[in-house]
């Protein structure tokens, strides 16, 4: 096993064109938290966090708009789910 | 109005969307492409083979002006567990058709080419654009609405991916597929200098490797891990299946990095960068999962119709969406002759499909998700070969055991029935 990985680190190297103020993701108010773990696993972004204090934080900014959390959880946590408006989100320059 | 529709709008210009408006354009329809990426490719990654039979057909010698990395020479199966790997290694150094060969590929550069060529021979393309909603009247498909703006077309090809908000919304595709049906990808792309590549991988100019690995990589759930040589970088990646993710110890990013720190792998990439990490869904249940195709005025094709293979540890769906593309086009292209764009119009769309590997192999490979899901595969086979192993190459001055009687004691751990039954599962789901 080796270290845990940093997610963020990762992602910082990518280029994303972020829509201020226009979240594509939206959770709900209290989401169920057994589905929450899935993501917690789930998010090859590693976006859905889990605090040590139980508490969760999310942040769409580093969406790879994959769907996984779509198709895994919908709406048991999701409010809203829908691709970044044209031009906005990841780009790949590679992929 | 009926006068300024477009013959067809293509939403995606990934492969299939790409395709589709090359085979159209070239026979003179009008066509566009909306893509939301600021470029074709921007929004996709694979895990890095495409096999050329498909597209060969439709662009004849196209890999010897297309940006592709190197021709798959090299294959390398590995069996991981935590702290060993028994390999199977394949070169071919047989001379090949260009339909069997394949080439590793990157989206960015090789989807902007592909849609080059299409507006080359007069297709449309817009990029940048997201298109919100389809527009329906009297129940068939007319257009599309994007971003405030409606655009009207004789026929919609749907070509968005794996995740098809618009098919879902005008229910075609099963708005809550079972995550069972979905495998999540994550992959690094690392770069090193040619001659790195070439060496530690054994490789000359423009060969390249594919190698799969079964067992910890996905930790010993559905799936596998991967690497793909470009030409000055390497694809690592991993694949893993959904439906018992909740359960895992591990998170997917984690199962990549302990992957990447194998103490096979990590001597292979000894000082390369990290210049993207990119995820992806990989719809995976096969022909169970194959939407409506057809209905008035819409066609759906590529990931977006659940065009995709998972054999074993690969995954195969560029060439499924390259086709299935192209059979979209022409079923557009009959409908224009007809005049007559509904679903039975269209209908030649289905008949295509049924007469091309896609669907055939579809249905060959149709039983083998439910056998992929069997735990056994991902976790006590890979163990097994490796305990096979280190008996047999470990000399330690206690009393050698027969061959015989070692293999038996392995196979003994999982189970002879469980091998049997596993045997002939596989055997006949393939
Ligand atoms: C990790 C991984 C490894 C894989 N490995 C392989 C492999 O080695 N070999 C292989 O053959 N296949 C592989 N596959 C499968 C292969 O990548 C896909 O089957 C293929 O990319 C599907 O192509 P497509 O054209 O159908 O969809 P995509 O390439 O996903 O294109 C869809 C396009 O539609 C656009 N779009 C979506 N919605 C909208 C909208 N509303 N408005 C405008 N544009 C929109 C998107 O931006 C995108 O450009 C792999 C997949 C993954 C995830
Ligand atoms: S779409 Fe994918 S990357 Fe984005 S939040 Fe959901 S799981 Fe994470």
């Amino acid at each position: 096993m080796t270290e845990t990985v940093n997610v963020d680190v990762k992602l910082g190297v990518n280029k994303f064109h972020v829509d201020e103020g226009h979240p594509h993701i939206i959770l709900k108010d209290n989401p169920n938290m057994t589905e929450y773990r899935k993501l917690v696993n789930a998010c090859p972004a590693g976006l859905y966090k889990l605090e040590e204090d139980g508490s969760i934080r999310f942040d769409s900014a580093g969406c790879l708009e994959c769907g996984t959390c779509k198709f895994l959880c919908g709406d048991t946590i999701l409010e809203k789910w829908e691709y970044p408006r044209g031009t906005f989100g990841i780009e790949y320059r590679y992929g | 109005m009926e006068e300024e529709a477009f013959d067809a709008i293509i939403v995606g210009a990934g492969l299939a969307g790409c395709v589709a408006a090359y085979v159209l354009a070239k026979e003179g329809a009008d066509v566009l492409v909306i893509e939301r990426g600021n470029y074709a490719g921007s929004k996709n990654m694979t895990g890095g083979r495409l096999y050329a039979h498909s597209l060969e057909k439709i662009i004849p010698g196209f890999a010897k002006e297309a940006p592709v990395e190197r021709k798959v020479t090299k294959e390398k199966v590995t069996f991981l567990t935590d702290d060993t790997g028994v390999t199977l290694d394949y070169h071919n150094g047989r001379s090949q058709t260009s339909t069997q060969e394949s080439y590793t590929v990157l989206r960015g550069d090789f989807d902007q080419w592909l849609m080059a060529k299409a507006e080359e021979v007069g297709a449309q393309f817009i990029t940048g654009i997201r298109v919100d909603e389809l527009i329906t009247k009297d129940g068939k498909v007319v257009g599309v609405n994007a971003d405030g703006d409606e655009l009207i077309a004789k026929a919609v090809i749907l070509a968005e991916g794996v995740n098809p908000v618009l098919g879902e919304k005008l229910g075609m595709v099963k708005p809550k597929v079972n995550a069972d049906a979905m495998a999540v990808g994550a992959k690094e792309l690392i770069e090193l200098p040619k001659e790195v590549i070439q060496d530690r991988f054994n490789l000359s100019d423009d060969e390249g490797a594919a190698w799969l690995f079964a067992g910890s990589p996905s930790n010993g759930l559905m799936g596998g891990g991967f690497i793909y040589t470009n030409q000055t970088t390497v694809s690592l990646g991993i694949v893993c299946g959904l439906h018992d993710i909740g359960s895992s110890d591990k998170t997917v990013p984690q199962m990549l990095e302990d992957f990447k720190n194998h103490s096979i792998i990590k001597p292979l990439l000894e000082g390369g960068k990290l210049l993207e990490y990119s995820g992806h869904v990989v719809p995976e249940a096969g022909l169970n999962m194959v939407p409506k195709l057809v209905d008035d005025g819409v066609l759906i094709t590529g990931d977006a119709a659940g065009f995709c293979l998972n054999i074993g540890y690969t995954v195969r769906g560029m060439d499924l969406a390259i086709a299935s593309g192209e059979a979209a086009a022409k079923a557009v292209l009959t409908a224009r002759a007809n005049k007559d764009f509904s679903a039975q119009g269209l209908s030649s769309y289905q008949t295509l499909l049924e007469d091309s590997f896609v669907m055939k192999d579809l249905k060959l490979y149709k039983n083998l998700p439910a056998f992929m899901e069997t735990p056994r595969i991902f976790n006590e086979y890979p163990k097994m070969v490796a305990d096979i192993m280190q008996s047999m190459f470990t000399v330690d001055g206690s009393e050698s055991q027969p061959l015989r009687k070692t293999l038996m004691k392995h196979c003994k751990e999982v189970g002879y029935m469980n091998l049997i039954k596993d045997g002939i599962k596989g055997v006949t789901a393939i």
